[in-house]
């Protein structure tokens, strides 16, 4: 199957990930409109609130962010929360940054500012799927993704006010379902039940005693340390993809 | 420049740091241990995973219906798409009409 697309036909490459972006616009759109309002809300200008997802471009911190603005909080403290709860991106890296060894290190410099939770999942599933993460690909995904995540705050920020009840329209919970879907896309995975059995229990027991956000990276290194611990026949057969995705490479 | 914009872009670039340090220090090694091999394999279940489970031991029926809703599609095979929007379904509908 994957013998027949000619991976170096950047457009239709482009045009391959921009369909994979679709579901990822529809289920952050709302997380993004709100995170605009509240935003607002908080105290920050519509500038201030926009310029925040086109550079920070990470949903979680970014609530967590505004959040701490209100209370007159010591700035570093603010940066510090930022990074914890975005720190879980430096396992994305290390794992894209292998998918995607056949770029040049500008192109993945550039590219990896994008590299938010489903723009990783996504790339992650083309791995799976034994096709090479081209460039054109990658950017096909991100930008629809990138463009929708800094509009909709620009909207939120606006019309913010117009949002009647987002509770009653359950805009806050509907990214733990987009993310249990992800989950659930890597049931095919050597060792995928025990490391989500795992991660889930760890976190869940460090969210009530360590506290947020760390109960992420706590909960992430106890599910890797398992696949680490654990006997690996199934190690020999990812290397055995990778080099046929290596070979497969343009 | 408000301390406001600082702050931001101070924290745009430690998010850029997470988004780029894995791969500066990976990138640094040859060859990959078969052991560090299980660990990046284990990165998008360990990861994502975090992200869901404690959120949902901190809801109510609508969010835990959603969920188990959501996850039998998803379990069946069903796409996306199609277990996103039921589990929304679900959450919306359980939020006005039973809480």
């Amino acid at each position: 199957m994957a013998e027949t697309i000619d991976f170096s036909d950047g457009r239709a490459e482009f045009r391959r990930g921009m369909r994979r972006a679709w579901p990822v616009i529809i289920a952050a759109s709302p997380f993004g409109l709100l995170y605009g309002a509240i935003a607002v809300e908080n105290g920050l200008t519509v500038a201030e609130t926009v310029l925040m997802s086109a550079t920070v471009y990470a949903g979680a911190s970014q609530m967590v962010g505004i959040e701490l603005f209100g209370d007159n909080i010591a700035p570093w403290v603010v940066v510090l929360s930022i990074f914890a709860v975005n720190f879980r991106h430096v396992l994305y890296s290390a794992v894209s940054g292998r998918a995607t060894r056949h770029w040049s290190s500008l192109k993945r410099y550039f590219a990896f500012f994008f590299l938010v939770d489903p723009q990783f999942a996504e790339a992650e599933r083309r791995v799976a799927e034994r096709r090479p993460i081209t460039f054109a690909w990658y950017m096909g995904l991100a930008l629809p993704i990138y463009l929708f995540w800094v509009g909709v705050a620009l909207i939120g920020a606006l019309f913010g006010k117009l949002i009647p009840n987002p509770e009653a329209l359950g805009i806050d919970f509907l990214l733990p379902i987009y993310f249990l879907g992800l989950v659930m896309e890597f049931r095919e995975r050597p060792l995928w039940l025990p490391v989500v059995v795992v991660s889930a229990v760890v976190s869940t027991a460090a969210y009530y005693t360590v506290g947020s956000p760390w109960h992420v990276s706590i909960g992430a290194v106890a599910g890797i340390l398992l696949a680490v611990i654990m006997p690996p026949p199934a190690a020999a057969e990812v290397e055995i993809a990778h080099e046929k995705l290596d070979r497969a490479v343009i | 420049m408000t301390s406001t914009v600082w702050i931001i872009l101070a924290g745009a670039l430690a998010t850029y740091l997470t988004r780029i340090g894995g791969d500066l220090v990976l990138s640094r090694f040859e060859r990959i241990h078969p052991r560090v091999e299980a660990a990046l394999n284990a990165v998008p279940a360990a990861v994502l995973t975090t992200l869901v489970a404690p959120v949902a031991t901190t809801g109510g029926i609508p969010e835990t219906a959603s969920l188990l809703v959501a996850g039998a599609i998803f379990l069946r095979g069903g796409g996306m798409m199609a277990g996103f929007v039921a589990g929304a379904v679900v959450l919306i509908a359980l939020r006005n009409f039973v809480g």
